[in-house]
């Protein structure tokens, strides 16, 4: 059981490493939301599920509570991120942001 | 199995610091939009592991909870306002 918990941590860390590296490397606004948008949902998934596996380890009605909180967190997070990116992408193109192109050219 | 929260504890707010680069740097307004809304959604995470280390999950779960939705209110209201200012983020003279 410990070493499933290890995996899903560790694959959700590797998940949040790309997201960052994501955003700091990456050319255009629109092209940083791509990581921002997925791979932080994802890395969150991985080792929020981690961490809830670890709670129920030693089961009872309070770790099971504290459980059933992570999953909603979760749950919560994969509704709102993708709506916060649509926000920011609506914000961008209101305000006339022009996209990346390979030339410097539109 | 303390010690992997610990060293994944450490890892996450080392991993924080690569968007607090596009935060405080950033082009224009929306990407130290971006920057914040990656530092918030892993901060969501560091919480409960610092509720791990300190054994107290039941308390530390509420505010990662509460952290979570302040940082959706805060980037829908902060991409709200900025969309109407138009001309902020072009940078050539012509326009």
């Amino acid at each position: 059981m410990n070493y499933v918990i290890i995996f899903l941590l560790i694959s959700g860390l590797v998940f949040f490493t790309g997201g960052s590296i994501g955003i700091l490397r990456l050319p255009d606004f629109y092209t940083r939301l791509h990581p921002a948008g997925k791979l932080d949902t994802a890395g969150q998934f991985f080792t929020m599920s981690a961490i809830a596996l670890f709670v129920l380890q030693d089961f009872s009605l309070a770790n099971f509570l504290t459980a059933t909180k992570i999953v909603l967190i979760v749950i919560f997070v994969y509704i709102t991120s993708p709506t916060a990116t649509h926000a920011i992408v609506d914000a961008g193109m209101r305000a006339g942001l022009k996209p990346w192109t390979k030339e410097g050219q539109l | 199995m303390d010690s992997v929260f610990y060293y994944s504890g450490f890892y996450l707010a080392l991993i924080m610091l690569l968007p607090l680069y596009r935060a405080i740097f950033g082009p224009t307004v929306l990407d130290r939009l971006i920057g914040v809304n990656a530092i918030g959604s892993k901060t969501t995470v560091l919480l409960i592991i610092v509720g791990l280390i300190y054994g107290r999950v039941d308390m530390f779960v509420d505010i990662a909870l509460a952290y979570a939705l302040l940082n959706f209110i805060a980037v829908l209201a902060a991409s709200r306002y900025f969309q109407k200012k138009k001309g902020l983020y072009e940078k050539n003279p012509s326009d």
